[in-house]
């Protein structure tokens, strides 16, 4: 089995260079890469934030070798990951998404089958599970048939599934989706703790506050391709100063809504002004300063406009992809989410 | 907000593997028996905690054999060669039968793993060899229907249709393992190949009782009407039939004559040629999808 050397690995533990990747052909064809580029330092825990449906989960197929892109260059642990793509599986553990256990063996089984898919010896593999079995909280249920576990516990067996192997690099899509405040928190200090203990970790996620939290660095990665990248710090510091949202009315309309972006961009110290249209046309901007507010307040009396709600926080990562696409993270959840065709994706998954 | 793991000095490491080989490497065929063994012993797990298939896959052949015995029991004299009775002409049928539906269902576990996700479960492993996904079906599907053909065999023989002896035992087993090779093989290539088991079960269930009723599982040759004689005479059921037969009529041998179909009269050497034959066409018939699919 390839091991882990530090001498023989790159800073870049993962490269994904111009990858693209098409679904289907013609008028219905999907691009769900297009010229992807990505690279993750070893040791960090990297987060892929991104709406649903925007490309991440192809990202992370392609990286775990199950699927091939159109285009590009995709290297782990300095291997190409298309020529070579044996030794990588044997350098990436892989969670996916959709937790895809067997309902008729008991966790300790499946765990069995899959450290014999992985080669261990059986006593490294008993081992190993046991010690798995404590740190991810699986003891008392691990002899209970899969059928009967919750989703929580499901994860929680799905990531043990993913260690077994004993991993450099870790690629978990979504892992916490849908899951309890206590499976969440467990599977966060896990991570973490990997983290701490030298193995590079990838995690997609559409939750702001989980990549925040959790993450060294990320990248945003919107309509297949990166958008921006960065430490959280970096990523927000860059944006300046605090975030105001304003909405002049209830309902405002386009053209009151460049009126009165124009007028904002004027302001002494107000800086990337956005008029977020999903939102009832409110404006999204960047103050330098809080003394910054009080002139606006002022500027938009002068001008007889009213101010039906003005809130000013921090900047987030939210900020973040707003600057970087000119809608929220929501929105887009909300705008891709009638438009996805669930079967045509399970097709795509299957083999 | 920053997560820390706060790592209690007494938890056990996480960490990834250390540098140095922690064992001595191994050889691929070790690797491969490892990653096979663990696939079949997860169908026989499966097969353990819902034994429904087992039985229902012994019952069913079972309740073909004695009601159709009984159906045709006074069959007219000289309907069936060499004045032998229905139930011992029935039996190789429904052996054949058995094992026949048997591989025909080996591509519904594959099916179902790759809808599941299950498939890409074992896909992402560094697997020696991917071709341990379809030996590991290969294995579990023979051991069964090998089981359930000797079942019905002991069956038959307890209703006084005979039992083939030591020598012809061997020879039904081997019958049976090309018949549920090739059948797997197609099996297999319609799980990878079909969208979904809604399709792949509409397959199985088209195909296995016209497959049955054109054989001479039922009733020889000569009692058919010409066209479906032909279909009979061509059908891979009938080679694996007519030698079984001939084998519990109590005088098989590779040279002897042992189907007279309209373009000829075979032997059973002939008959497992064909056989051997069409295991070997349909396994290099599937395994470029199976290369495409698994790679």
């Amino acid at each position: 089995m390839a091991k882990w050397s530090s001498k023989a690995v790159p800073e870049a533990v993962i490269e994904l260079n111009q990858v693209s990747k098409r679904y289907g052909s013609g008028a219905t064809a999907v691009e769900a890469l297009s010229g992807l580029n990505l690279s993750v330092p070893r040791g960090c825990l990297y987060g892929l934030l991104g709406p649903n449906g925007a490309g991440k989960t192809t990202c992370l197929r392609i990286l775990s070798t199950l699927l091939e892109p159109d285009s590009g260059t995709v290297r782990v642990g300095g291997l190409d990951a298309l020529a070579q793509p044996r030794q990588v599986r044997e350098l990436l553990g892989y969670v996916a998404q959709d937790v895809a256990i067997d309902k008729i063996l008991s966790g300790r089984e499946l765990l069995q089958l899959q450290g014999d898919l992985y080669h261990l010896d059986r006593a490294d593999r008993d081992r190993r599970i046991a010690e798995l079995s404590e740190v991810l909280g699986m003891v008392d249920w691990l002899d209970r048939r899969c059928g009967t576990y919750s989703g929580g516990m499901r994860r929680r067996l799905d990531l043990a599934a993913g260690l077994l192997h004993r991993p450099a690099v870790l690629v978990l899509d979504e892992p916490t989706v849908g899951l309890d405040i206590e499976s969440r928190a467990a599977i966060w200090r896990v991570l973490a703790q990997l983290r701490d203990q030298g193995t590079t970790v990838l995690l997609s996620s559409h939750y702001l506050e989980e990549v925040d939290a959790l993450a060294d660095e990320l990248a945003i990665i919107d309509g297949g391709q990166v958008i921006a990248a960065g430490t959280p710090q970096v990523l927000k510091a860059a944006l300046g100063g605090d975030r105001v949202t304003l909405r002049v009315r209830e309902f405002s309309d386009e053209p009151e809504a460049l009126r009165v972006q124009l007028l904002l961009q004027a302001c002494a110290g107000v800086r990337q002004v956005v008029v977020n249209r999903s939102q009832g046309f409110s404006l999204n901007l960047v103050v330098e300063h809080d003394g910054v507010v009080e002139q606006l307040r002022q500027q938009l009396k002068q001008a007889e406009l009213p101010v039906f709600a003005l809130a000013q926080s921090k900047p987030s990562l939210d900020d973040v992809y707003l600057q970087a696409t000119g809608r929220t993270l929501m929105d887009a959840e909300l705008a891709i989410a009638g438009q996805r065709d669930p079967k045509a994706e399970r097709k795509q998954a299957m083999r | 907000m920053t997560i820390s793991s706060a790592t209690d000095p007494a938890t056990p490491s996480l960490a990834p593997a250390p540098a140095a080989p922690a064992s001595a490497p191994r050889s691929a065929f070790s690797e491969l028996s490892q990653e096979t063994l663990a696939l079949t012993r997860r169908l026989f797990l499966q097969l353990a905690r819902r034994p429904s298939t087992l039985v229902a896959g012994v019952l069913q052949p079972l309740i073909w054999l004695v009601l159709f015995g009984a159906l045709f029991a006074k069959a007219p004299e000289g309907l069936l060669p060499e004045g032998m009775s229905y139930g011992r002409f029935l039996g190789a049928g429904v052996i054949v039968f058995t094992a026949f539906s048997g591989a025909l269902n080996a591509g519904l576990p594959v099916m179902f793993d790759r809808e599941f996700g299950f498939l890409n479960r074992l896909l992402v492993a560094p697997l020696r060899s991917r071709s341990s996904i379809v030996l590991a079906s290969v294995l579990y599907i023979t051991s069964l229907s090998l089981v359930q053909s000797l079942a019905i065999m002991a069956t038959a023989a307890l209703l006084g249709y005979g039992w083939p002896g030591g020598a012809g035992l061997l020879l039904v087993l081997v019958i049976l393992l090309l018949l549920v090779f090739a059948v797997t093989a197609m099996s297999l290539g319609l799980a990878f190949a079909l969208p979904g088991h809604i399709e792949l079960i509409a397959v199985i269930f088209v195909a296995n009782l016209p497959l049955l009723f054109a054989s001479t599982a039922l009733a020889p040759i000569s009692f058919m009407p010409t066209w479906l004689g032909w279909l009979a005479a061509l059908n891979p059921l009938t080679f694996a039939i007519e030698p079984i037969r001939a084998v519990y009529a109590g005088h098989f041998s590779l040279g002897e004559v042992v189907l007279v179909a309209p373009y000829g009269s075979l032997t059973g050497a002939t008959c497992l040629a064909v056989l051997a034959v069409l295991a070997l066409g349909l396994f290099l018939l599937i395994r470029p999808l199976l290369d495409r699919k698994l790679t």
